[in-house]
């Protein structure tokens, strides 16, 4: 993302000026806005004026205004973030008030205000405007009949395709049908890896199955590109990579993304560094179940204890439309750093964020042991 | 409280009724938008005619079931042919044979339009297929699943009911299927269902190819055929093994990848053959076999270490024997296999059983339903002859196979089929191939196909190689279907009863015992769903109780995490809907496994369906 202009006073209100231009940075951008904050941008309005004679005429102009955001709705496919909300800024073709949706892309030059900048929203920044980036992976995981075709960036996982084919089994005397229908299984993953992977951008590869899926459809993949001489697979042959999964389910890119020959080539990404602070946690529930709690409550009451070693969150608690609760955890993560503990924001894309998502969306490790809760009071430990 | 009595008794019947389910609207789980719903849900007139022409002619009941429908429907039983409505939407194109197929019988000259409206159908599969591939998973539970389950009270279920006493008594229900199974029983041997099990390389393939060539399955010739095939391949050790293993890929590494059948016969009894695969990548697969099948044969490699590393924590000795435990295997045959590699050593013999004994025992299987046998499947001692000047004195691998009891079949419970693999046959119609779980079936009969919620006729069973006119529990069957579009099929459909369908769901209660795991389960854990033949990611939603694995007494509330070796009472959710029953209900479809990054992390029964 470009940091076109940045602009906040003490007090930490104030305005930063923005071009997304990365599938990635719209992805920021919106976990950056939360319902409040005003936005800036041009846009298309649809004018209706009325002439002396009384006939209407409407013609779309293009404008810029500024909106007091409402809702938010994101599309990871359009890579299309739409804002609604009410106009707060003087406009000659719209009132005060009136409502208005501003689409943003890719490119689209943005200015967001907000009254208070917290700590999670300035790291967020950031960390968008970080102009060192890793590079983009596809991973393509594959079972018999079924495939996905994920591209995994540094904050996001985004499923490109899913391919399901159902495959006849092997029957005594003939497996004709079964060899057919995997050969045209192959024949459309094929068609999707060369439709949805920019091979200029990925660093590399990965396929990824149980068995012998993976090496029969790298077979088939480098023999028909021989076959039809299709360039850009000869090229890139090196950026292949075979790793074992135990299933062709999209939750086999954790194991894939644990795998050492995997992480040598990820080297740091936040999407592997997730997995394994995801993993950590799960170790300390089994082996000290008193350092490793989840859920707001007995988080925020080890965190009263200057207990926490290291704080889990989804991004999306931050996302909360509710400012109160925003701040509440804001403050959490400010005070477990302010203690020398870390803070580890997981992406709800990534499949480690999903499931912390499903597990309250926070966590942590605890320096030292706390009793646990009294059961009664239990009720609420899987609200959120 | 109510859930842990429950729990204890094993007694859920209170826990749902049948008013419940035919009381339940599905609409808010899977909510679909109008333009899905105007493509997909036919209107109510249309299902009416579908259905009333599986009657026979009955000219008063058919003309006011008749009237009030749509023009393309009411046109179908008098004009065969339907040129005259080429604007019709593909989708009522797509129900046609539906309506017209099992006008078959009564009216020959209908035939070639059957073929054609057929032709149709396969087209509008292949198209619709291809512009789906990308996008969305082209098997995703069909929103048709709706009409029937959505409006309770119209025709979709009462319908077939109709149908089928209409049809009684007449054409083609002519058969007591209960009358000629028992007839068959006094007459025939009874069949058996067996899964062969075992770490990977234990030789599972090999002893049961080399059993099939000595009983005379295989020809001289194939046998030759084989030794030279593998030799030529640098897999010559594997050619009994080519019996049973044989894709192209799986004869090129010497490992078998998925479920082989064959059927043989001993003594007393009709064997179904389920060769598993051992590889751990391949443990789904060997899960479909499992559960399909009533009794299992261990194998295990007798050779100084083989054994050992397939017995180890990790190895799939274990894992196996528990998995079909767990999926209601309680008789067990332990093949010690490869005994020349140790010279039939007595000691080795005697040390593998004492080692495998405490452990099954701990597995939960009774000593008294375990017999072991040492042999070898590669010489083919004590296979099906027993051994002489041995100090083995028992029977050989064939004799002890011919010892398992048969299971008590459910016959008398609504008919239940679960679909393991379909493929095209040669002539009209889709094949599916699955083990009937509970009721009958006969040819002609209208079944219903769950979750697509689609009546199709069954036209020809296959049971082995032969066709039989009928088919009941515990019997291995291919049957042919009519009048359903491919696109409603997928692999853990439920064909059943009309009358007493199969409940579709993607969040059940259960109970689960967990296995030796090494990481705690939490809530949000994912796992994969494995249920009969179907594998789909899930994730346990909640931890409701942590319960006694042995009184099913509730130990701990809304436990933090379930830690190795105990059992709980979850709450788990599936990506997508499916057709499961309760364990009460019926035993082998309220069954599941749970695995997690290719682990098997727990065993469950279904308890509620929610
Ligand atoms: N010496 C000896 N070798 C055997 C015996 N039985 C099997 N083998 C060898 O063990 C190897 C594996 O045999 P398979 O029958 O493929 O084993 P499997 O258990 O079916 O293997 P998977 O299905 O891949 O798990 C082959 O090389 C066989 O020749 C035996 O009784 N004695
Ligand atoms: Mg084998």
């Amino acid at each position: 993302m470009r940091l076109e202009g940045r602009c906040l006073d003490k007090s930490g209100s104030g305005n930063v000026s923005l071009i997304p231009e990365e599938d990635e940075d719209m992805w920021h951008v919106y976990n950056l806005v939360t319902v409040g904050d005003k936005l800036k941008s041009t846009t298309i309005r649809k004018v209706t004026s009325e002439s002396s004679t009384g006939s209407s005429t409407s013609e779309r102009v293009r404008t810029t205004l500024t909106i007091s955001v409402e809702s938010i709705e994101y599309d990871t496919i359009a890579c299309q973030i739409r804002f609604k909300g009410r106009n707060v800024q003087e406009n000659p073709f719209v009132k005060m008030g009136a409502y208005h949706t501003i689409d943003l892309q890719l490119n689209q030059k943005f200015s967001l205000s907000k009254e208070k900048w917290d700590s999670v929203a300035l790291d967020r920044l950031d960390v968008a405007c970080d102009p060192s980036r890793t590079a983009d992976i596809a991973a393509l995981i594959m079972q018999e009949g079924l495939a996905q075709l994920c591209i995994v960036t540094s904050a996001m996982t985004i499923t490109r395709a899913r391919i399901e084919q159902q495959i006849p089994r092997k029957r005594r005397g003939s497996c004709t049908n079964h060899d057919k229908a995997l050969e045209r299984f192959y024949g459309t993953v094929l068609q999707a890896v060369l439709r949805h992977i920019r091979f200029d951008v990925v660093k590399c590869i990965l396929i990824a199955s149980p068995g012998f899926v993976k090496d029969q459809f790298l077979e088939y993949l480098l023999a028909e590109a021989i076959k039809q001489d299709i360039k850009v697979l000869l090229e890139n042959k090196s950026k292949f990579l075979l790793v074992h999964s135990s299933s062709g389910h999209k939750q086999s890119l954790k194991e894939i993304l644990a795998d050492p020959a995997v992480a040598v080539k990820l080297a740091d990404t936040k999407a592997a560094n997730e997995v394994k602070a995801l993993d950590s946690f799960y170790v300390m529930l089994q082996n000290e179940p008193n350092r490793a709690f989840y859920g707001f409550k007995d988080v925020e009451r080890a965190n009263e204890s200057n207990a926490i070693e290291m704080l889990l969150i989804t991004d999306e608690l931050f996302r909360s439309s509710d400012v109160a609760l925003r701040q509440r955890y804001v403050a959490l993560v400010d005070s477990v750093k302010d203690t020398g503990g870390s803070v580890r924001i997981f992406s709800s894309l990534h499949v480690s964020g999903e499931q912390l998502g499903l597990l309250t969306g926070i966590a942590a490790i605890l320096r030292f042991p706390l009793p646990e809760r009294n059961e009664d009071s239990s009720d609420d430990s899987d609200s959120n | 409280m109510a859930r842990h009595r429950n729990v204890r008794r094993l007694d859920f019947d209170e826990e749902r009724d049948f008013g419940d389910i035919y009381g339940r609207s599905f609409e808010d789980e899977v909510a679909i938008s109008p333009a899905t719903a105007s493509q997909f849900m036919y209107p109510h007139g249309n299902t009416g005619i579908a259905l009333s022409s599986y009657m026979k002619p009955h000219p008063l009941e058919t003309q006011s079931e008749k009237l009030p429908s749509s023009a393309g429907a009411s046109g179908a039983p008098t004009q065969p042919n339907q040129p005259s409505q080429p604007a019709l939407p593909s989708q009522y194109l797509r129900s046609e044979p539906s309506i017209k197929k099992p006008d078959k019988a009564t009216a020959p000259v209908e035939t070639v339009t059957i073929k054609q409206s057929q032709s149709n159908t396969k087209m509008g599969f292949i198209t619709h297929h291809r512009s789906n591939i990308d996008s969305s998973p082209a098997r995703s539970p069909s929103p048709s699943v709706l009409p029937g389950r959505s409006t309770p009270t119209t025709t979709p279920i009462r319908q077939p009911q109709l149908t089928r006493s209409s049809l009684k008594g007449k054409q083609l229900h002519l058969i007591d299927v209960l009358s000629e199974y028992k007839k068959r029983q006094e007459s025939e041997k009874p069949t058996i269902n067996l899964v062969v099990i075992g770490h990977v390389d234990a030789g599972k393939s090999t002893l049961m190819g080399h059993l099939l060539f000595l009983l005379g399955h295989v020809s001289k010739r194939t046998m030759h055929k084989y030794e030279t095939d593998s030799q030529k391949l640098g897999k010559a050790s594997f050619l009994y093994a080519w019996i049973l293993d044989e894709t192209g890929e799986e004869r090129n590494r010497g490992i078998t990848m998925d479920i082989a059948q064959q059927q043989f016969e001993t003594e007393h009894l009709k064997i179904h053959l389920l060769d598993a695969p051992g590889h751990r990548d391949f443990i789904p697969n060997m899960i479909t076999g499992a559960a399909q099948a009533d009794v299992a044969v261990l194998v295990v490699d007798a050779t100084i270490g083989s054994f050992e590393s397939g017995f180890e924590s990790g190895g799939q000795t274990r894992e196996h024997a528990l998995l079909v435990r767990s999926l209601g295997v309680t008789q067990l045959v332990v093949a010690i296999n490869k005994m020349d590699t140790v010279s039939w050593s007595r000691e080795r013999f005697d040390e593998i059983v004492t080692k495998l004994k405490s452990f099954l025992k701990q597995g939960g299987y009774k000593e008294g339903d375990i017999t072991y046998v040492p042999c070898s499947g590669m010489t083919g001692d004590n296979l099906t002859s027993t051994l002489t000047d041995s100090w083995y004195k028992g029977p050989s691998l064939a004799q002890s196979i011919d010892r398992f009891r048969p299971p008590p079949r459910p016959v008398e419970k609504p008919f239940r089929c679960c679909i393991a693999d379909i493929f095209k046959g040669q002539g009209a119609g889709i094949c599916v191939a699955g083990k009937i779980e509970s009721g009958y079936v006969q040819s002609g009969e209208t079944v219903l196909v769950v979750p697509a919620n689609e009546l199709t006729s069954v036209k020809t069973i296959f049971g082995g190689d032969d066709i039989s006119a009928w088919a009941v529990a515990g019997d291995q069957v291919v049957l042919t279907l009519i009048g359903i579009d491919q696109t409603k099929l997928a692999l853990g459909s439920v064909l059943c009863s009309p009358e007493a369908p199969v409940s579709i769901t993607s969040l059940v209660r259960a109970r689960i015992i967990i296995f030796n795991i090494e990481l705690p389960i939490t809530a949000g854990y994912p796992v994969i769903f494995h249920y009969q033949s179907v594998s789909e990611p899930a994730v346990i939603k909640k931890l409701l109780s942590q319960v006694s694995k042995t009184s099913g007494d509730v130990i701990r509330k809304k436990p933090r995490c379930l830690t190795k070796n105990s059992s709980a009472i979850v709450e788990i959710e599936i990506s997508r809907p499916l057709s499961l029953e309760l364990y009460s209900d019926c035993k082998d479809l309220g069954r599941f496994m749970l695995r997690y990054a290719g682990n098997t992390v727990a065993a469950g029964l279904i308890i509620k369906i929610l």
